[in-house]
Parts: structure tokens; sequence; C-alpha cells
């Protein structure tokens, strides 16, 4: 049951994440995305991180992807107009594409050989507590130094918005 | 096997019972809104209009579905869709009583409850800014397009204040499921326990700050900016007709339903005072004299056709008020009752808004979420977490 939802929604997701690339309205880029999200989400709970997987869906689907569909119908962007490509593009983009993923494959076998497989059930650490505690104390610092990040991002947004007005 | 059937049935009576509800719940705000303004509000189909929400229903399955020139087709269906689903979604954890058993199945009066219950329901709510802002642009009209951004930046500022206003009693019953929410505020069995008036820091500021914002995320008045009707003809909805837009209709009482029944501050299905010192009998004195009223009221009827209805909603009334007498389904109907008493308090609250205030300018709507609102979110939930700690 477990791997047959996890093999569904990972295929969904990657569908949805090539449709983010081949749609050409912004609109319907911004919903693959969100498509995106909702999938990984639901791997998140399969994995048994459930706090991860409703944060997911708070924070990403919920308010960054509302804010990019805002953003976009503020703009009223139409749809892009599909250019020519350039000949190196139409040359080497599969076969680059391939190496890539070849390339990751291979990595991906190197660093987690068969003995430590994923099992769906296993993971019991993804509660909000567990989650809580382990910001509070082993990742306290990181914790910490990413709030004063997104707090100086803010700052900036507003030093920025600020110069526009005057 | 059994889990799966028990779940379906449940499914199928809350389903049943809510979108019933709904429908009758138009009908209440239409009656009340018309008390308020001294009319007499639904009166021609059935007695007292109470046939009225059917009538609408056919009229509204039967009406013409319009799609406009130039619409994003795929978008303009999908979005009503989305705002009706997300706003049924989370009535799904929401907890409507104790556990029960019926006929030898021992079960909760909840579809299900998750350990993430309280994150669930604000993940889904928040999904359905989408079909309220989709809806405004597959429309393909600059009204609907300026109603659904309207919409969407009202929701994502006032789901701030939300979300820290709930965050507060979280913290003092120490869990994120509803219904443990609810347990835990049962403790003494006395309003005293529940969150609003519960120590170490009673909750009265998020409980009205909860409620500020759940108008504010309803897209309701005081702050039904996105559908104000002077200036946006009907906002994110105004190319939508017959079904598409009852289905709109329907996720936005849905919506008010279900923040109405978000009960962490009062209780859940708790009763106000101990059965012990009389608790149980409430119902049955609220039935009985609502039935004595009303048969007398029928005994000198002001209006010809009174002297059939009022009698008979009499009987109803003194039938429901013995029914709360009998001990075998006492057990599952005092919980239910203290449920649909807080939730259709909440309601009428918000009915009784909507007939009283006026709208917002959209400047004040935004300066109220961002400079008034939020800050005092974050000092109740700083005075709450530091009083939980040094109490504890």
């Amino acid at each position: 049951m477990d791997g047959i939802l996890f093999l569904i929604f990972a295929v969904v997701a990657v569908l949805c994440g090539i449709n983010v690339v081949v749609q050409t309205h912004p609109i319907s880029s911004a919903i693959s995305l969100i498509g995106v999200m909702g999938s990984l989400a639901v791997l998140y709970l399969l994995l048994g991180a459930e706090f991860l997987a409703v944060a997911q869906v708070i924070v990403y689907a919920g308010a960054v992807m509302v804010l990019f569909v805002f953003v976009i119908m503020l703009l009223n962007a139409g749809a892009e107009a599909r250019k020519g490509r350039s000949f190196m593009v139409q040359l080497l983009g599969v076969p680059l594409l391939v190496a890539l993923l070849g390339l990751l494959a291979y990595f991906v076998q190197r660093l987690f050989p068969q003995t430590v497989l994923v099992q769906f059930g296993k993971f019991t650490g993804g509660g909000a507590r567990e989650v809580g505690r382990a910001l509070f104390t082993t990742y306290l610092l990181p914790f910490e130094v990413t709030s004063v990040l997104i707090l100086i991002a803010i700052l900036g947004a507003i030093v920025l918005a600020r110069k526009e007005l005057e | 096997m059994e889990f799966i059937v028990i779940s379906l049935i449940k499914a199928a009576v809350v389903l049943a019972v809510l979108l019933t509800t709904l429908a009758y719940l138009q009908w209440v705000e239409r009656k009340v809104i018309a008390h308020i303004q001294v009319r007499p509000g639904p009166y021609r189909v059935g007695p007292h209009g109470l046939l009225q929400p059917l009538a609408d229903v056919i009229k509204l399955i039967t009406k013409e579905d319009l799609m406009p020139p130039h619409a994003s087709k795929l978008l303009f269906v999908a979005a009503p869709f989305i705002s009706v689903t997300t706003a049924l979604i989370s009535i799904s954890v929401i907890p409507f009583g104790p556990a029960i058993t019926v006929a030898g199945h021992r079960t909760w009066m909840q579809l299900t409850d998750l350990s993430m219950g309280v994150l669930f329901v604000l993940a889904v709510s928040s999904m359905g800014v989408y079909g309220i802002a989709l809806a405004g642009w597959a429309s393909n009209n600059k009204y609907a397009l300026l109603g659904g951004l309207r919409s969407s930046a009202q929701m994502i500022s006032y789901e701030l204040p939300l979300s820290l206003a709930i965050a507060s009693p979280l913290l003092l019953s120490n869990t994120l499921s509803l219904r443990e929410l609810v347990e835990s505020q049962s403790a003494t069995g006395s309003v005293l326990s529940w969150n609003i008036l519960h120590g170490p820091f009673p909750q009265i500021f998020s409980f009205v700050i909860f409620l500020i914002s759940a108008f504010a995320e309803t897209n309701r008045i005081p702050f039904d900016l996105p559908e104000a009707e002077n200036e946006l003809v009907a906002g994110y909805h105004t190319e939508y007709s017959g079904f598409k837009f009852a289905m709109f209709y329907l996720g936005e009482y849905v919506g008010v339903t279900l923040n109405s029944a978000m009960l962490l501050f009062l209780g859940g299905w708790v009763a106000p005072w101990p059965a012990a010192y009389g608790s149980g009998l409430v119902p049955t004195l609220l039935f009985a004299a609502a039935g004595v009223i009303a048969l007398s009221h029928g005994l000198r009827p002001a209006r010809r056709r009174d002297r059939y209805s009022l009698p008979v909603f009499g009987i109803v009334f003194l039938a429901i008020a013995v029914l709360f007498l009998l001990p075998v389904v006492q057990g599952w109907l005092l919980p239910l009752f203290w449920f649909l008493a807080k939730t259709g308090a909440l309601l009428f609250t918000f009915i009784w808004v909507r007939g009283t205030l006026p709208r917002f300018r959209y400047d004040q709507l935004m300066g109220f979420a961002w400079k008034f609102l939020f800050p005092i979110a974050v000092v109740n939930l700083l005075v709450t977490g530091l009083l939980v700690a040094w109490f504890s």
C-alpha cells in the first residue's frame, strides 16, 4: 500500500515538475508547482514525517505559492512566446540531461548502499514534539541564525520599497 | 473491513447532516437579518418559508450554466470545486462528541483524529484561497480579477493573526489533536477549564482575535471586500451562475461553520457545568419552554396560517424535550447538543455582525490586520508561553 502510494505520488511529482517547465503560461506553471509541493507533502507523510508534511503544505503550497499566484495575477502576465531554440541546445540538450541523470544515479548508489534501504513506517520521530525538541536543542544555532536571516530579508524588502516611494 | 464500513457510514451521515444544515443555515441567516431590519424575511414557500432552501437548491441546479468568452476553461471549472473540496475536507477532523456505542460497535463521533488535527485544518483552509483567486483570474473579467486579488491579499494577511491566536490555546492544552484538545478542556467538567477561561492565562484575547480573523478568512461582512457589490458587482464569482455559483456559496458557508466548530476555546462538546448540578436538564427545559410558547401562541394565532403551523412546532419541540430525558440516547445526544449549541451561538454571532456592521475600507482592512491584530496576537502568544513555562 505504502509502496503503491509512493510510486503514484513520485510519478505525479515528477510529471508536475516537468509541466512547470513545459507550460507557457505562468499561472499554469505555478499550479503545476503547487502539484509538486502537494505530492512532496504526501511523500513526507509516507516516510513518517507528519509535521514536515503539514508544514510543507502550509508554508509552500499555502503561503509561498499563493504569493506567486497573487503576483502573477497582479502583473497580469500573459503567455510566454516560444522563441526559436539555439542550435547548441537542440544538439546537446538530451545528451547532457542523460549524463546528468546518470551521474546523479551513480552518486546516489555510491553514497547510500543497499544496506540502508528506506522502509515505510520505520521512522516515528516526525511529530511536532520531536521536531520542536530537535529545533530547540540540537539545531538551536542554525534555527536562530535562519530566523535572523529571514529578518534581514524582510528589512531589505522594506528598505527597497521605501526607496521606491521617495 | 469493519473500520471502512463504519467510516463510510459516518462520512455519509456527516455529509448529509452538514449539507442540510447549510441549506437551512441560509434560511436562518435570511430570517435573522430580516428581523434585524424589521421585515418578515422568506415567508411564502412553506410555513414561515421553511421550504425556501429546497426551492433555492432546485433553482440553482436548473439554472443555465454560463461560460464567459475567453475564460480559461479548465481553471474556471476547477475553481469552485477547489473551494468546496478544501472546505469539506477540514470537517473530517472536527470532533462532534465523545466515544459512543452503536449496535455493539464503539466509535468516536468524529470522522478521524489526526495527531496534527489543528495544523491539518490550517493547511487545508490555506489551500482554499486558490479556489477564489483562480476563479477571479480565470473569469476574464476585471471585477472578478480585482475581487480575487483582494481576497487572496486579505486571506494571506489574516491567516497570520488567526494562526497565532490558535497557537496560544495549544500551549495550554499541550496537544495538536482536536479530540485531545477538547478532552483537556473537560478536566473539571465546568466552564472554568475551557481554554477561554482556563489559567494560567485565559485565552479571551486570542478568542476575540480568532473570531475577527475568521470573519476575514471567510470573506464575510465587515470584511467582505472581495465581493463588495457597490464596487465590484459580485467580486470573484461575478461570472459564475447556477450550480458553480452555489458551490462558492457552499464553500463560504462550510468555512463559516468550520470556523465556528473549531471549538479550541469553548470546550467542544463539554457541558458548561457538571451533570451533577443539572446541566443535563438544560436542553429539556429549553425545548419544553419553546414548545409551550409555540403552543400558547398557536392557540391565539396572530395570522390565520399560524393556527396549524405553531401547534405542530410546539408538539415537535415538546417531543424533542422528552427525547432528551431518555437515558438510552442521552449519552450521545447531550454532547451533541452542547456542540451544536456552541456552534450555533457562534454562527448567530456571524449573522448578527452581518446585520449590524458596515464594511471596512480596503486600507483600513489591511492596516487593522498588520498594525493591530498581528502585534496583539504576538504579544498574547508570548505572554501565554511565558506564563505556561512559569507555572508548569
